[in-house]
């Protein structure tokens, strides 16, 4: 049965649609291979067999109604048109997410009883899909990391070299998509968290525009930051996923009513006079030599197919660092107060309600999750408020504004997504500023809302994979995709798997 | 930029976070150095736009307020850590003088 885990989600989709296999035999495969990788991998935290097998059948359900009532099937090849792509595919879904009934740990001790009272509406909507749900994805606490290593349920491991992480925080969506334990998975993104691991695992990660993908039933981290977004072998799978869960929430105020096309993905579109702006703020000293030249090579193939290239500048670059590092938390430390060990999570026992806060929250969030919210808090205290975190929101408008100015040049930015491929467990120890760095390159994407979409370009000489990303203006992923898709049909980085 | 052994105890009180001596050190030592890399934002010249409170590309989108129907009340009690006559029950929110 490991076969049918070799399938691009498209293939499978149209496989099951003609009945090759059922989506009950598909998800046995994925349940046994998650059997079979989990102890040495670690991508998730809960595994749902049951649910996913009761999801299987309901899907084998409509599948065989919809072979009953359709015309012939064989002109499906591509995914079979809108609203059935994920009818019977299985997914992953980090543990940030909500799903109704479902232990939701968000990777935290402060959370490890919680069972989620609502379903999120992304994951709403894809199990409206038809999606099968195999589990909850291991994550940074909170989603506050690059490596999955602050997760209180332990690290997981990149399948291309078990010793190195996967990146974070979706890294457990990003090792589960690339051990082929699942054709797909969300994650989010606040600060690179899709992007990254999907560079160091070699996939295809899409964050959205800020406000495309609804956040009601995601657990909060940086509220003005934070994009659901999906992990996929490629960028056609990834624009599945991405279409279906996509669009206004009257549950989410900050969801738009730009309508979410159809994004019909073409084979044969040349990137005929698509503009691509390269900013040199992006190619670094320090940056690893060979993610450097396997993104320069990418950019050459870019020019083959039909683009023109040009040089850009974003001048604030180097400030987005600093800029999400006040941001971030000091959005955190208020989005955190709720975990107070009285409403949910378990409480510390103290003799007054202080001691029950303090206590509680000293315990039980992280070492990271704490210097976060120390750090957000102290941004917006009394008498620091204004040069820390209004200097950083006044930065901000200028990192925004450094995108719509280059948008009006070009019509995407290409740039590595990491200064490096996957690092070794452990390498930043207790060195957190160089884990930040670690961020330096997806930061500026999430200040400015602009969507983002990482795929894999090469590896280097220990065979780790090299990712680029694509940049674009707001609600332009489906040129995202399509560029992807186009490069994807030209190269085969995004089709090598892992031997595991 | 250097923060005091004292400026950390009142950030961790006023997050309501109880820090053992040893992490009242660390994060004194680490948020130091992270502030002190931060500081190049100060030199930002920043007089050409108002402040950007979010990379949202249009403003709130707000529902119509109409009554429904909330969650239902066991289903959000049943992992509160104390309940009691089906409500969360707390320590004393008024402590004796």
């Amino acid at each position: 049965m490991t076969a049918l885990t070799t399938l691009s989600l498209a293939q499978t989709a149209a496989a099951l649609r003609r009945g090759d296999f059922s989506s009950r035999e598909l998800t046995q495969a994925c349940l046994a291979r998650i059997a079979r990788l989990e102890p040495a991998l670690h991508a998730f935290i809960t595994v749902t067999p049951e649910l996913a097998l009761a999801q299987a059948d309901a899907a084998d359900h409509r599948l065989a109604e919809w072979r009953r009532l359709s015309p012939p099937f064989s002109s499906f090849a591509n995914g079979g048109g809108p609203g059935w792509g994920l009818l019977g595919i299985p997914i992953a879904v980090k543990d940030v997410l909500c799903l109704k009934d479902v232990r939701c740990t968000a990777g935290s001790r402060i959370l490890e009883n919680f069972i989620a009272p609502y379903t999120a509406t992304a994951v709403e909507r894809l199990l409206a899909a038809g999606v099968v749900i195999l589990g909850k994805t291991n994550t940074d606490e909170f989603a506050m990391g690059s490596s999955t290593e602050n997760s209180a349920y332990g690290v997981t491991h990149n399948p291309w070299d078990m010793s190195r992480v996967p990146g974070g925080s979706s890294g457990g969506s990003a090792a589960a998509v690339a051990a082929r334990l699942a054709p797909a998975a969300l994650g989010t993104d606040t600060g690179g968290s899709v992007r990254q691991p999907a560079a160091f695992c070699g996939l295809t990660g899409l964050k959205p525009t800020y406000g495309r993908v609804s956040r009601y039933g995601l657990i909060a981290y940086g509220s003005s930051l934070d994009c659901v977004g999906a992990l996929a072998r490629s960028a056609e799978d990834a624009a599945i996923v991405f279409t279906s869960m996509a669009g206004r929430d009257p549950q989410d105020a900050t969801t738009l009513d730009v309508p979410v096309e159809t994004i019909t993905i073409r084979d044969s579109t040349p990137l005929a006079d698509l503009r691509v702006g390269i900013p040199q703020e992006y190619f670094v000293a320090g940056m690893q030599p060979e993610v450097e030249s396997a993104v320069r090579a990418a950019i050459q193939t870019l020019e083959a197919l039909g683009a023109v290239v040009e040089p850009i500048s974003l001048p604030h670059t180097q400030d987005a660092l600093p800029v999400y590092y006040i941001i971030a938390p000091a959005e955190a430390s208020a989005n955190l107060a709720r975990f107070d060990g009285l409403r949910y999570g378990p409480r510390q026992p103290a003799d007054g309600l202080w001691d029950v806060f303090r206590n509680t929250r000293g315990e039980r969030f992280g070492a990271e999750v704490k210097r976060r919210i120390m750090l957000g808090t102290y941004a917006l205290s009394t008498g620091y408020y204004d040069a820390w975190y209004g200097q950083a929101q006044r930065v901000r408008a200028l990192i925004r504004q450094d995108f719509e100015q280059a948008l009006a040049r070009v019509d995407v930015i290409a740039a590595p997504v990491t200064p490096t491929t996957a690092f070794s467990i452990g390498a930043h120890g207790d060195d957190p500023l160089a884990m930040y760095l670690e961020d330096i390159f997806t930061l500026p994407a999430n200040l400015a809302g602009v969507p983002a979409l990482a795929f894999p370009v090469g590896f280097d000489s220990r065979g780790l994979p090299v990712g680029m990303q694509l940049m674009g203006p707001h609600f332009r992923e489906d040129m995202l995709l399509q560029a992807a898709h186009v490069f994807q049909q030209a190269t085969e980085w995004h089709k090598s798997s892992p031997m595991v | 930029m250097s923060l005091t052994l004292s400026q950390v105890e009142h950030i961790a009180h006023l997050a309501r976070l109880a820090l053992t001596e040893d992490e009242t050190q660390q994060y004194c030592a680490q948020l130091s150095a992270i502030l002190e890399h931060f500081t190049r934002l100060q030199a930002v010249d920043t007089s050409s736009l108002p402040p950007a409170a979010s990379g949202s590309p249009a403003g709130s989108n707000l529902r119509s307020d109409e009554p429904r129907p909330g969650l239902e009340r066991d289903i959000l009690l049943r992992t509160a850590p104390d309940v009691v006559h089906d409500q969360f029950r707390v320590p004393p929110v008024l402590e004796e003088q």
